[in-house]
């Protein structure tokens, strides 16, 4: 046996590989980990820019009221006076941005009220919620005024 | 809320309670986990506590849970999808994860134990094959002894002790590995089914015992396969262990029930009607019953009236069997029972086993051969009996 380790030679050859499978572990982190990432905390700092970069698309209550003067007063009258007006409209920050090339949307009650008010056993007992199978019909702006969700709706063509 | 998952629950579940999220894949990872460590314990008996009986499974008992450790990560995997992110736990390990984490645990397990002392325990056949085999095989043993030859006494000697020291630190990795994985379960505070400090333990000996079983049986077959006579004195004596393992196990589960029985917490009225009605099958029948009592008084019964050797046979398969099932009812009570309670400890869930789905019985079944053949591949490959031709060749 004329090898260098004598009879340790294949124990440091295993040795060796898992050296080696350190090594190319730690390459592959130096790799694949992306910069910054653990900088403030289990995630790529870079994200937060890359959210940042995002869009806004929420323009928020106070913007919509600027030009909606009428709305806010309604809405005081009934319940649905401490929702967000994007609560129900969706995202408009667009719209507000520019109401000429952006329009605002409507929601269609059918789809819209359900959302909140399908009667759920986990919802808080005080909270309304209808069954619609049991409730008046489908159509919840034929009797509700979304704005002002206790009144009928009114005039209307 | 959608029509069929309402139909599947019982008074009032919370809307995300509806839905069991960790299905009959989660169920296989504690257990195969488990049988991986188990069949590692009980080829540490032979190697650290010098129970000479058990010798002729030792090789088998390691590549088995070579086998089945290799399997352990793919319910998850599947379970996760994207089996390729599963890596970015090694790249950036989050160390306040106990779930991350295992992946070192696994990992440390996989390389540094098992597949280092098989290889140590191996090296003499693998060089002996390198020599002796020709073509593609020649080239594939040559590849595993890593270019070396040398199977003098000296270097064989060393193989010995340094697989020993192996065997040694195996130990406690074993304990490791499948306590680690009951700790996940046992850490999970929100759910009183799950957190108890009593769960690594209880997981621990759950898994020693099915690895006994699991090996007990395998050793059984691989010998009738093999047209070999079965070692009694063996057989005797794997079942002698799996009967204290059994023991051990039965009294910290009964000790954890007597302890939740007692203490009555504000859980324990739901837990104990979900005992009694949605679990009664899995948990009272298959888990203390027939996967419990049964192999017990079974095994009990081989060492209290002395029987003939077929009678022996027979309990052995009938408890090994018996055994294998009972933890997988085990694994599945706590996987599959922690979630068919509300947190209101008001309502009761249903879990549907899909059959041909991504999380259904199928896959499952198909996880669970899976070792078996990759265990087939194995043994063709490092036999784990001693050779006798090879053995001439020196
Ligand atoms: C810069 C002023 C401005 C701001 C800010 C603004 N809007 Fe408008 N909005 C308008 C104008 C102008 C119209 C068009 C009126 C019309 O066609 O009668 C309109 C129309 C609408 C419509 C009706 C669209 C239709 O089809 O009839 C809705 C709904 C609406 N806006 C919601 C909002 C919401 C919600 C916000 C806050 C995110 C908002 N708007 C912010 C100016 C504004
Ligand atoms: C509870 C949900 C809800 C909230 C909150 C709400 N809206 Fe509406 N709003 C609606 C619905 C639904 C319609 C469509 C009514 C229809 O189609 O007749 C509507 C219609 C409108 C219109 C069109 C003109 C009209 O009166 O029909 C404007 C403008 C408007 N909303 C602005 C606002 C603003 C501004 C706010 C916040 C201050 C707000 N909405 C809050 C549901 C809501
Ligand atoms: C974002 C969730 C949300 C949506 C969408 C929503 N509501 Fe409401 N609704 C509420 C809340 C919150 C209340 C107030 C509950 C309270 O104060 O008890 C309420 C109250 C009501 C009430 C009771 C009014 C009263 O005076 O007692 C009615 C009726 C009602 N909503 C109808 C509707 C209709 C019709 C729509 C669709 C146009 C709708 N809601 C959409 C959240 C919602
Ligand atoms: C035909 C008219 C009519 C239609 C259509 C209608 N509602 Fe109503 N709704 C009423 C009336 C009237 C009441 C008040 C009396 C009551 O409580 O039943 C009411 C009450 C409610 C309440 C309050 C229930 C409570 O327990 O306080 C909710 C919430 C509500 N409606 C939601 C809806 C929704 C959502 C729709 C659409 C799916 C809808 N309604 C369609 C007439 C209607």
């Amino acid at each position: 046996m004329s090898r260098l380790f004598g009879h340790k030679e294949h124990l440091v050859r295993m040795a060796g590989l898992f050296a080696a499978g350190i090594l190319v572990f730690l390459l592959a982190r130096a790799l694949f980990v992306p910069k910054g990432f653990g900088t403030y905390g289990h995630y790529r700092a870079g994200a937060l820019a890359d959210n940042r970069a995002y869009p806004v698309k929420f323009a928020g209550r106070d913007a919509c009221v600027e030009c909606h003067t009428d709305v806010p007063d309604a809405l005081k009258a009934g319940k649905h006076a401490r929702i967000r007006c994007e609560a129900c409209h969706g995202p408009l920050a667009a719209h507000a941005q520019d109401p000429t090339k952006a329009k605002g949307v409507k929601p269609d009650p059918k789809v819209l009220c359900v959302k909140c008010h399908l009667a759920n056993v986990a919802k808080p007992q005080g909270f309304p919620q209808i069954d619609p199978k049991e409730h008046l019909g489908p159509n919840c702006g034929e009797c509700h005024d979304p704005h002002v969700p206790g009144q009928e709706p009114q005039k209307k063509g | 809320m959608n029509e069929a998952l309402a139909a599947a629950v019982q008074g009032f579940m919370y809307p995300n309670e509806m839905e069991l999220q960790w299905s009959i894949l989660i169920v296989l990872y504690p257990y195969i986990t488990g049988l991986v460590a188990g069949a590692f314990i009980l080829a540490s008996l032979e190697r650290v506590f010098k129970v000479q009986a058990v010798k002729p499974t030792y090789r088998l008992a390691l590549l088995t849970a070579l086998a089945f450790l290799i399997v352990a990560p793919l319910p998850l995997q599947l379970h996760l999808g994207h089996p390729e992110r599963s890596f970015e736990m090694y790249l950036t390990p989050h160390t306040s994860s106990a779930m991350a984490m295992f992946g070192f645990v696994y990992l440390w397990y996989l390389m540094a134990v098992l597949v280092l002392e098989i290889w140590l325990d191996y090296r003499k056949e693998i060089v002996l094959k390198a020599r002796s085999s020709t073509g593609p095989m020649k080239a594939v043993y040559k590849v595993l002894s890593l270019g070396v030859d040398d199977i003098s006494e000296e270097a064989l000697r060393l193989d010995d002790k340094v697989g020993y020291a192996l065997t040694v630190i195996g130990i406690p990795s074993a304990f490791l590995l499948h306590g680690y994985v009951g700790f996940i379960f046992g850490s999970i505070k929100a759910n009183p089914w799950w957190s108890t400090p009593m769960m690594p333990i209880v997981f621990l000996f759950s898994a020693i015992v099915s690895g006994i079983a699991l090996v007990l049986l395998m050793y059984m077959a691989v010998s009738v396969l093999k047209g070999q006579e079965i070692d009694m004195p063996c057989v005797d004596t794997i079942a002698r262990y799996l009967l204290y393992a059994f023991i051990i196990d039965f009294t910290l589960e009964g000790v954890d029930l007597l302890h939740r029985i007692y203490e009555a917490d504000e859980s324990f009225a739901s837990l104990d009607f979900m005992v009694h009605t949605k679990l009664f099958v899995s948990q009272i029948l298959l888990q203390i019953i027939f996967g419990g009592l049964i192999p017990i008084g079974l095994l009990a019964l081989t060492q209290m009236v002395s029987l003939s050797e077929k009678a022996r046979k027979g309990i052995y398969v009938l408890a090994g069997t018996a055994t294998l099932m009972g933890i997988f009812a085990m694994r599945w009570n706590v996987v599959i029972g922690g979630q068919l309670f509300s947190k209101s400890f008001l309502g009761y869930t249903t879990y549907k086993l899909d059959f041909a789905t991504r999380e259904g019985l199928l896959p499952a079944i198909v996880l669970l051969l899976l070792p078996f053949a990759i265990l087939w591949g194995l043994v063709k490959l490092l036999p784990p009996w001693h050779d006798e031709t090879a053995e001439k060749a020196v």
